[in-house]
Order: C-alpha cells, then sequence, then structure tokens
C-alpha cells in the first residue's frame, strides 16, 4: 500500500542543535499517529517541515505521491494537509461564525469582492461544524474572547473545513483544562472518525495518547527512536527512561 | 440615527450648503475629495498597515488629469476624473506589487519613501511638470456643455456628494464580503490566512489598488476644482493628513472618512482664521483629545450608538 505521507533522509540543523537527524517515516491513511517526545527533540519541527513552514537542509517529503519538499505552507494546504496549532492561530477581531465562513470560502480559493461572507458559505455546513465542534452557542462571539479549550476546537475546526486528507496537530491539549482535555479529544476525534481524515497529534499526555491512537513515534534529540502500536512504543525501555521520566 | 443614512446625510447636507453659501462649494468640494483619499488610507488601516505615502496617488492622479486637459483642452471633465481613477489603479496595482510584501513600520516608510521620489522628479523636471510652479488647467467641458465656474462648482458637488454615497456603499459591500473579511483577517492573524490557502499578499494587493483607486478620484477632482496641480499634492504632510482624517473618522464604516475630512476642513478654517499662526497645534490637541475620548474615530461612536438602539 502506497503511504500517505512519505518522509525519506529529512535532515535539519539549527547551527549545532539536530532536530532532524536524517529519519524516514511513513504514515498511512486512516492512521491516528501520536507524536511523543520531551521539549527541543524535534516534534514542532517535524509539523513545520511537513507543513512548508521551515525547508529541510536535506531529504524529501512526498503527500498522496507527491513531492511537497520545496513547496511553501499556502500550496501544501491546497493539496490536502490541514493543521491546527499549538497556539491557536485565530482572527482575534472576526467573531467565530465568520472564521469558519471565511475557512468555507477559502475552500473553494475564490474570494468575492461583493457578495456578503455569510452568503457565500453555505450556512447548512457552517452551522454543521459549529455543532459538531460544540461552538454554535458562541457563534457569534469575537474570537479574543473564547476560553483556550474552544480556541483550540475552532482552530481545529477551521482547518477541518478545508476536507484535508492529513490533519496535523501540534498539542490540541496544551493549555486546556484537566478536565477538559478528554472531551476535547473526544469531539476533535469524531469529527476526524466523520471525515475519514488520517491525523497527527503531537501530545504529552499518556493516557490520551494510549486512548485515541492507533500508532505512536516516540522523537529523541531529532530522531524516531521508537515508532508503533502504543503499548510497544509505551513500553520501549529508552522512551520509558527519555521521553516519560520513568 | 442610523449609520447607513450618514452618507446621504453628508450629501444632501453638503449640496443644501453649497446652494446656500456659494463660497462654501469649493472648501466642500476639497473637503470631500479628501475623504476619499482617506477613505483609502482607511481601508489599509482595516488590514492593520498605515499609508505615510498615499498622497502620492492623489497626485500622480492629478497630474494624470492636468496633462491630458492641457494636450486636449476639450477633453471632458468627467473623462479627467475617469482618467484619475484609472491611473490611481493601475499605479496602485504596479506599486501594490513591491509594498504589498510589507508591513507595519516598513509599509508605511516604503510608502512614504515612494510618495518622495515622485515629489522630487515633478519638482525637477520644470519643462514637463512645470516644477514648484506646478500646472494650471483651464476649467474643461462638463458632460459636454461649456460651463461658467458658479454652474461648473455646483454640478462638481453634485457629482462628488452622489459619489460619496456610492463610495460608502460599495466599500461597505467590500468589507462585508470575503476579499473585505480576509483583508481584515491580516491584522489578527496572517499565518492562519495562509494555512487556510490564501495568499495574505495577494489580499493586501487587492485592498492596495481600492485604497490607490479612490486616491485616483481625489487627486483627478482636487485638479479639477483648484485648476492647479502642484507637487506640494504628493508631499508627505499631506498623506499625513490622510492619514489624520481616516483616524478623525475612524475605520469602523465607510462614512468615517468623510465625517473626518469635513471635521478636518472645518477645524482648519476655523483654527486658521482665529488663531492663525498657531493652527497646527490646534489640530494636534484635538487628536490628542480624540485618543482619549474616541480612540476608534467618530464613526465609531455612530456604530456603537446604532448597535445600543437596535438591542435596545
Amino acid at each position: 500500500m502506497q503511504s500517505l505521507l512519505q518522509i525519506r533522509g529529512l535532515t535539519l540543523s539549527f547551527g549545532a542543535v539536530v532536530v532532524a537527524a536524517g529519519y524516514d517515516f511513513d504514515l498511512h491513511a486512516n492512521e491516528r499517529l501520536a507524536v511523543i517526545g520531551a521539549n527541543g527533540a524535534g516534534k514542532t519541527t517535524f509539523i513545520n517541515m511537513v507543513t512548508g513552514y521551515i525547508k529541510p537542509n536535506a531529504g524529501t517529503i512526498s503527500f498522496d505521491g507527491r513531492d511537497i519538499t520545496k513547496l511553501n505552507p499556502r500550496e501544501i494546504v491546497r493539496l490536502g494537509v490541514g493543521r491546527s496549532f499549538q497556539l491557536p492561530q485565530l482572527f482575534l477581531e472576526q467573531t467565530v461564525r465568520e472564521s469558519i465562513e471565511l475557512s468555507v470560502v477559502a475552500r473553494s480559493r475564490r474570494l468575492s469582492m461583493f457578495t456578503p461572507l455569510a452568503a457565500s458559505a453555505s450556512s447548512k455546513e457552517v452551522d454543521h461544524v459549529l455543532e459538531v465542534v460544540g461552538l454554535t452557542a458562541r457563534a457569534h462571539e469575537l474570537c479574543s474572547s473564547l476560553p483556550e479549550g474552544h480556541r483550540k476546537l475552532l482552530d481545529v475546526a477551521m482547518a477541518l473545513v478545508l476536507q484535508p486528507k492529513l490533519l496535523i496537530m501540534d498539542e490540541p491539549t496544551s493549555g486546556v483544562a484537566a478536565d477538559e482535555k478528554h472531551p476535547l479529544m473526544a469531539t476533535i476525534m469524531g469529527a476526524l472518525a466523520e471525515r475519514k481524515v488520517t491525523s497527527i497529534f503531537v501530545e504529552h499526555d499518556v493516557d490520551i495518547v494510549n486512548k485515541y491512537a492507533t500508532r505512536v513515534a516516540a522523537w529523541i534529540s531529532g530522531r524516531i527512536a521508537a515508532d508503533g502500536s502504543p503499548e510497544k512504543v509505551m513500553n520501549d525501555p529508552e522512551v520509558r527512561s527519555v521521553v516519560l521520566g520513568h | 440615527m442610523a449609520v447607513r443614512f450618514t452618507p446621504w446625510l453628508i450629501a444632501i447636507a453638503a449640496l443644501v450648503l453649497g446652494i446656500l453659501f456659494p463660497w462654501l462649494k469649493t472648501p466642500l468640494i476639497i473637503a470631500l475629495s479628501y475623504g476619499f483619499a482617506a477613505l483609502g488610507v482607511s481601508i489599509l488601516i482595516r488590514a492593520g498597515q498605515v499609508s505615510f505615502g498615499h498622497a502620492g496617488f492623489t497626485c500622480l492622479a492629478g497630474y494624470a488629469a492636468a496633462a491630458i486637459s492641457r494636450t486636449w483642452p476639450a477633453t471632458d471633465a468627467l473623462v479627467l476624473l475617469l482618467a484619475g481613477v484609472l491611473c490611481g489603479l493601475v499605479s496602485g496595482a504596479v506599486v501594490g506589487l513591491f509594498v504589498a510584501r510589507y508591513r507595519a513600520i516598513f509599509f508605511g516608510m516604503l510608502n512614504l519613501a515612494l510618495s518622495m521620489v515622485l515629489f522630487a522628479v515633478l519638482g525637477k523636471f520644470y519643462h514637463i511638470t512645470g516644477g514648484t510652479d506646478g500646472l494650471r488647467l483651464e476649467r474643461p467641458p462638463l458632460a459636454g456643455m461649456a460651463l461658467e465656474r458658479a454652474p461648473f462648482e455646483t454640478a462638481l458637488l453634485a457629482i462628488v456628494a452622489v459619489l460619496v454615497v456610492v463610495a460608502c456603499w460599495a466599500i461597505r459591500r467590500f468589507y462585508a464580503a470575503p476579499m473585505g473579511q480576509a483583508l481584515i483577517a491580516i491584522k489578527t492573524n496572517e499565518v492562519r490566512l495562509e494555512y487556510l490557502g490564501l495568499s495574505a499578499r495577494r489580499v493586501f494587493w487587492t485592498g492596495y489598488v481600492i485604497s490607490a483607486t479612490l486616491c485616483g478620484f481625489s487627486g483627478a477632482m482636487f485638479a479639477l476644482i483648484q485648476g492647479l496641480v502642484t507637487p506640494e499634492m504628493g508631499y508627505w504632510v499631506r498623506s499625513g493628513e490622510f492619514v489624520f482624517i481616516a483616524i478623525l473618522g475612524g475605520a469602523a464604516h465607510p462614512v468615517g472618512a468623510f465625517i473626518g475630512a469635513l471635521g478636518f476642513e472645518t477645524l482648519k478654517l476655523v483654527a486658521s482664521a482665529v488663531m492663525t499662526g498657531i493652527w497646527q497645534l490646534v489640530i494636534g490637541v484635538v487628536l490628542l483629545i480624540l485618543i482619549f475620548v474616541a480612540p476608534n474615530g467618530l464613526s465609531a461612536i455612530l456604530v456603537r450608538f446604532e448597535r445600543r438602539t437596535r438591542t435596545v
């Protein structure tokens, strides 16, 4: 089976700090991969390289059979890679509904200069998205007034609206209150399952990784130290000592 | 009073005042033509960017109108206005290719620099541009009729008044449309815009072209009412006045630019008559007070008032 995401010899260093030590990596359709690793292990840099924000020194990244190594974020998004951020990237002076509407319109890439935004996006679709991520009640609030959990959901929702084949989430539960983490992940994973989206998420919480991931990859100092089923990776001696601190 | 009726109010009040007090026609036309340029500046303020060089576009359009009128004296005033608009559009599209890459202070300063290059060129190429004396243009025919000064001014005032209403309506539609919303999003998050698959640079370029086009109309109208274009039209102080007007009126609603322009011209007229030597000081003090009382400009007060009356 051809992999959805294929990475070969990915190399990047910032001065003496190696953040990608020439690793190979394959992700298949319908996998839910959790990326774990200590701070500075190269997790976010991995995401930044896959989404075109940072270019690797060497190596290739292919998505859906196409070389995307040299493409910019915009082009990669258009090929079907969605992304949410550790710090949610929202349009703070616009409402939740406007943000979703703008994302729906962005999918067609045609921005009208005259037809109102609300009329350019299907209200049925916008309503559905708001319902799936549980933001219907806050639809008319400004994004700047949302609490962190809702910001994370909106951030994911805006990426999901683009109907990506692959959604990459950088720490979707960081900054969210402990008792809200599971409901948040359940909501996101429900939305992903509904759309059959393959996903990668960076996560520190072991419970969440065990519950939602079908596969785990552990980053240590710019290399993939362990890769496989959650039980296998979580019981790997190196992962246990370096990443999990046991 | 609904904010959407304010453009009509301004248009009607300008016409009535101009007809009742003919000496007011010229200052009213100048004020409202400044309003168009300030509206252009305020479109960019919606994207979080301030240009200190937009007078360059009004100046270029004014010179274009003057040059056409001097070469072909029978050219209609309406054609000259259209030429000004096209000049703004084309120059904005070309300059926009370069400046749309920059943001914040770099964007502001680059615009300023380009407008000052134009200012210097116009001042130095005496044989073509008339140097610092500028170019004079005879009163052109309007809609095929050769008019005396008084009816000519009345006709220009009517055109400006109608276009205030049209511009406010069109720009309001633009703000509500996806392109306008994407432009506003540049202010808060360009990264997200790119990760939606949209080109922030292209969105900003579009906004820039619209703003330069409005300045083009402003410059041609100014040239027609003054009958003279000088490099001063493009001096950075003039660009600063457009920014002042845009801030005074606020970017919350397009009509803010015209409210700001009328306020600014009235202030300037009164201050220079009463306190001739220190009128700039008066304007500076007003700006300071405004920052405390209405930081989002006069139109924001109207918008807020309307929201309140709607919810009650």
